[in-house]
């Protein structure tokens, strides 16, 4: 199993990355899954999913979940 | 209740008028607010071209009902219907429909704004605007405060 980590909109394009899977080792929370995927401080605006709903930057993250980072939202 | 996400321009006219048809427990029904949300050709002081919306798919639609079952419940909703746009569109189209019933005014009046505003500050929907000229694109950062 892997943890599923995608990137949306100004994000994605920043990253050049809309999806990645990284192993479970050495994950615990939400900040610990971004450390894993970029170098990049955390942008305090980011918004953060678990499994496609909003989570903490101290949610835990187990082995098989989806994680979505994304910036501010502007639908309407 | 009823949540769609289109990827084709839609008649928020055309689509209330079917829906009334099926309202659910009708004969209740006093009052009905309605919010149409449509693209414009200038954004901070740029003429824009078009915009592409992009979803978060799955998320969105569990976004929108999570929202909008609140505000039936908190404001006693008949029924409610919320359709929004994704993919490229150009100014003039509508983006959002939002439509609830009541049995009187006020309730309609206040879960409507309030949908609104909690679809623009929690539904993962992001806009790129397509510039005039040879201005390019660029994302929208955030929302007006309305």
């Amino acid at each position: 199993m892997t943890i599923n980590v995608r990137f949306f909109a100004s994000l994605r394009e920043r990253l050049g990355l809309e999806r990645t899977e990284i192993q479970p080792d050495g994950i615990s929370d939400v900040r610990s899954v971004w450390q894993a995927v970029s170098d990049l401080p955390l942008d305090e605006e980011l918004l953060v999913a678990v499994n496609r709903n909003y989570a903490s930057l101290e949610q835990a993250v187990e082995d098989g979940d989806e994680v979505a980072f994304f910036p501010p939202v502007t639908g309407g | 209740m009823h949540i769609d996400i289109r990827q084709l321009a839609f008649d928020p006219w055309q689509e209330l008028t079917a829906y009334r048809e099926h309202l659910s427990d009708s004969g209740r029904s006093g009052a009905c607010a309605v919010f149409v949300g449509t693209m414009r050709d200038y954004n901070e002081g740029d003429s824009v071209r078009s915009m592409v919306l992009e979803h978060y798919p799955g998320m969105t639609e569990q976004q929108l009902e999570t929202l909008v079952g609140a505000s039936c419940e908190s404001h006693d909703l008949i029924d409610a219907l919320v359709i929004h746009r994704v993919g490229e569109i150009t100014p003039g189209e509508d983006i959002v429909l939002v439509a609830v019933w009541s049995a009187h005014r006020s309730a309609a009046f206040d879960a409507c704004r309030e949908i609104m505003e909690a679809l623009k500050s929690t539904a993962p929907f992001w806009k790129k605007e397509r510039l005039a000229g040879d201005k390019g694109e660029r994302w929208v950062e955030r929302n007006t405060p309305g």
